[in-house]
């Protein structure tokens, strides 16, 4: 069929993160412009499973692009080539014939590997647990209109909560640092009034939490924006920064 | 004497639910702390529930099979939630939205619910605002709505196109928030695998930890699912990969009845499907339909391109056939006019199944009133379409990112092509007023019961409905079960129910992997997925359906026989989970086709092709169909039919009009 190609896949093997892994080395034939990386791995992995060998392993749940699941670090960068998407969301058509494609799972200590693409996030839910919310009980809410959000206040609050928990901030950073995760809820709920009342001590927890899950420094390079699919930009860092200033001279 | 009992309390409609408030038993603080409750599925049902149970005291375990409960399908949701605030000032009510809710279920579901969904729902609304989700918001800082399908008010707030996303991280920083203080336990990449009722009531589920393939037993005084629909039956659908029946169908075969199974949403806009490598469907949110223009060419079989057909040449076949409501009719109306007009051959793209969604008039008009915003005198052709462009992409930015990358099109300049897809289930376990199966001590909440939407459900109600069960109702509902349990102390998981049921479970896995087949998991969830489109999909019959229902039968057989499960099951193996779904998939998806087949009327997303109008709409059985149909499994594949009655007492039951 016109314009299928033929492409050469290097991708990390791992049984679990007791053992050691390698790049082995898969060729697929015949694949479609039009089908996304991650049916591209269902063809593959169809063509390992009859064959008898075990399928790769990898993340991945809603496919358009939101749940933050899949986490693929395709030659060099998390998500693949293209800006602004994940890799479910990354098509084939970003791919030429006769390429060769390299796959790694995300590396970083806080998120050790489970199997072949598959890494444990879990890190990322034990920061938000230490106070990434608002502390208000189910029953207790007054009139939503009551507050009133000036709509720019609003809008970069949204803009902040669009990110999706994928960790591909993480992946590329050259520290391992979770600034910019941990730096857009700390901006999102600093942005709203009904953040402010826990401000100080959201921020102090949650940079307590992320130190001690061993995620390292942020030295500003802002690779994590770059390669960020929901384009959360590294004002939040900035704004977390000095929210975390001002708690700790409080 | 049924087996049913909704316990509807009595009284007027609109005094129901606040006189059950005031008299349904509660239970004290100390008992709480000693009564544990399984939240099975953490979306917007289940983690509402369980943050609001485990703020009230009492001691919650949440099991989801994604890495973090935060990647919950309801994370997908796009377009927004309803609620009657009437901050419009368009004359909404409580009433037009219970009113619009049960109309747009074509009369299929319970009144009491639905007045009771519509009145909580505004409350939904105060608690995510509160909780720091960021709505949209108008220039004056007050909150913003749109218009969504089948109603004729602004009712819809938003958060962009990514809704659902926002209200999942709040339920999500509740839910959080509970496991940090210690209130809740939480168990991701765990996946329930069966039910455990003692002395006939639920007392805790078997799941298998998905990392280390060991299962567990977990005691509960309650059980609440709260584990979505099942779209992906289909194969095919706007689900996620990992979305499944599992829970669902292990408690209907340990005894809860499952409710109008055949009763599911396609939804009119999705981009089609481009070749057999597809894994899913993505929908295009139901708010595009409020600035885009469907149409296909006057034509049969056009060839040309979009742009080259000219406005005369265009058939806007919904604002045609229904001028009242035009491009906004439910969603089941859609899409069967949509069917109707590629069946009949005037469909586009290279499928020729698919039709066009046109936001040309939108960008113009929207260009016009932003040149004057902006105070720009003669805008040029160029600057108008910029303007309309910018306006668009405020709305649905997203939207249009995500069709351009998934179709390699730019829909700013080109109509989108769409086609109807699976993308909810009305059915589902069925439930009485508390939220609780036909098992006491069982719940369903969210999608995963049947109870809210009949036969179709309105864009935006989904979401509404997974917070008003998991916020409003269950919290109050459960203490009418649980104050009669404060004395129960926490059983054994020793205790042989227990025992049984993990044996079961470990049965289901051993068999599996013994069968040692040909075929992957995949192979026969494609087969069942095309036998339930093309014969239990948008259009049924009898023919088809008994068809069917034999073809699903021998599927089963060749799935037992032949399927090829790699790798071990004591280790992290996608493929033994897809299969125990799969298995479970082939199970109901004969049910479907036998309660399809069991209705011969239409009704919302039902249609019998042997029911129809002249005119080709779908035409209700009211004498003989206006009831709940709860199917108890009787072991062996064999399913016996109970009725519940729908009692129309505060509407006037009608043949839905949209023109």
């Amino acid at each position: 069929m016109s314009g299928h190609m033929n492409l050469t896949l290097k991708i990390w093997r791992q049984k679990s993160d007791k053992e050691k892994g390698k790049l082995v080395t898969y060729p697929v034939q015949n694949i479609s412009p039009d089908m996304s990386f991650l049916e591209m791995f269902d063809v593959l992995n169809e063509q390992l499973i009859t064959k008898g060998d075990e399928p790769i392993a990898f993340d991945h749940d809603c496919r358009e692009g939101i749940c933050g699941m899949c986490s693929m670090y395709i030659n060099g960068r998390p998500h693949g080539p293209k800006r602004g998407v994940t890799t479910c969301q990354l098509h084939m058509r970003s791919f030429k014939d006769g390429d060769t494609i390299v796959v790694e799972p995300w590396r970083a200590a806080a998120f050790p590997v489970i199997k072949d693409l598959t890494v444990d996030r879990s890190a990322f839910d034990r920061v938000i647990a230490k106070g990434g919310f608002i502390s208000v009980n189910t029953g207790n809410a007054q009139d939503a209109n009551n507050i009133p959000i000036p709509k720019t206040d609003a809008d970069a609050a949204f803009e902040a909560a669009a990110c999706i928990g994928c960790g591909a901030c993480v992946a590329t950073c050259k520290n391992s640092s979770a600034m910019l995760f941990v730096s857009a809820k700390v901006s999102q709920l600093a942005l709203l009034p009904q953040g402010r009342v826990e401000a100080t001590a959201r921020v102090k927890n949650m940079v307590a939490q992320m130190d001690e899950e061993g995620f390292g420094n942020c030295s500003n390079t802002g690779a994590c924006e770059v390669e960020c699919p929901k384009g959360i930009s590294l004002e939040n860092i900035a704004l977390m920064n000095r929210e975390f200033f001002v708690a700790n001279i409080k | 004497m049924s087996k049913l009992d909704s316990k509807i309390p009595e009284g007027a409609l609109e005094q129901k639910w606040e006189n059950y408030k005031s008299s349904v038993a509660l239970v004290n603080p100390a008992n709480k702390r000693s009564l544990e409750v399984i939240v099975v599925g953490s979306g917007l049902a289940g983690s509402s529930a369980a943050s609001s149970l485990a703020e009230m005291g009492y001691k919650v375990k949440v099991f989801c099979f994604q890495d973090s409960p935060r990647r919950a399908h309801s994370i997908a949701a796009q377009g927004g939630i309803n609620a009657a605030k009437n901050y419009q000032n368009d004359g909404d009510s409580t009433y037009r939205l219970f009113y619009d809710t049960i109309k747009g279920g074509d009369y299929r579901s319970r009144e009491a619910n639905v007045y009771r969904l519509a009145s909580v729902s505004s409350n939904i609304i105060d608690q995510c605002v509160a909780s720091g989700v960021p709505l949209a918001r108008e220039y004056g800082g007050m909150l913003s709505n749109r218009s969504f399908g089948g109603t004729q008010v602004q009712r819809t707030f938003y958060a962009a196109g990514q809704t659902g996303q926002q209200l999942l991280l709040g339920a999500y920083s509740g839910l959080l928030r509970q496991v940090g203080l210690g209130n809740v336990e939480m168990c991701a990449r765990h996946e329930m695998l069966d039910v455990v009722n003692i002395d006939g009531k639920c007392r805790g589920i078997i799941a298998r930890d998905l990392i280390t393939g060991k299962l567990e037993r977990h005691f509960g005084h309650a059980v609440l699912l709260c584990s979505g629909g099942y779209g992906n039956v289909f194969y095919l659908s706007t689900n996620a990969m990992g979305s499944n029946v599992t829970a669902a169908w292990k408690a209907h075969k340990r005894g809860a009845f499952f409710g109008n199974p055949c009763f599911t949403q396609i939804h009119p806009t999705c981009i089609p499907v481009s070749g057999e490598h597809q894994s899913k469907l993505t929908l295009m949110s139901e708010s595009l339909r409020n600035d885009g223009r469907i149409w296909v060419p006057k034509k049969h079989g056009d060839t040309r391109k979009a742009n080259e057909i000219t406005e005369e040449e265009r058939d806007y076949y919904l604002e045609r056939r229904y001028p009242a409501f035009g491009n906004l009719v439910p969603r089941d109306v859609a899409s069967r006019a949509a069917k109707e007009r590629c069946d009949a051959g005037f469909g586009v793209g290279a499928s020729k199944m698919a039709v066009y969604l046109d936001f040309k008039a939108a960008i113009a008009r929207y260009g016009h009133t932003q040149a004057v915003k902006l105070g720009v005198h003669n805008p040029s052709a160029d600057e108008l379409k910029e303007f309309g462009k910018q306006v668009v992409e405020e709305k649905y930015g997203n939207l249009f990112a995500m069709y351009e990358q998934i179709t390699g099109e730019n829909p700013y300049e080109l109509p989108m092509r769409i086609y109807p897809a699976v993308h909810y289930t009305m059915g589902g376990l069925w439930v009485d007023y508390n939220l609780m199966t036909t098992v006491p001590g069982l719940y369903a909440l969210g999608e995963a019961n049947f109870s809210d939407h009949g036969a179709n459900r309105l864009g935006a109600s989904a979401l509404m409905q997974g917070l008003a069960d998991g916020y409003f109702v269950i919290p109050y509902t459960i203490g009418a079960y649980l104050s009669k349990e404060i004395s129960v102390k926490a059983i054994s998981t020793d205790h042989e129910a227990f025992v049984a049921a993990e044996k079961n479970a470990q049965e289901i896995i051993d068999k599996l992997f013994a069968i040692k087949g040909t075929k992957s998991v995949d192979y026969f969830h494609k087969r069942l997925g095309k036998i339930m489109w093309d014969k239990c999909g948008m259009a049924r019959s009898e023919k088809g359906l008994k068809e069917a229902i034999a073809e699903i039968r021998a599927l089963r057989d060749e799935f037992w026989k032949d399927v090829r499960v790699p790798g071990t099951a004591n280790d992290f193996n996608p493929e033994l989970e897809k299969a125990g779904r799969v298995a479970d998939f082939i199970e109901l998806g004969e049910l479907m086709c036998i309660d399809a087949l069991n209705r011969t009327e239409s009704c919302g997303g039902h249609f019998r092709e042997e029911s129809q109008t002249e005119e080709g709409e779908a035409l209700r059985k009211d004498d003989e169909f206006a009831y709940v149909a709860a199917w108890e499994n009787n072991g062996n594949h064999t399913y016996e039919l109970h009725k519940e009655e729908l009692k129309f007492e505060a509407i006037k039951i009608a043949q839905r009009s949209y023109k």
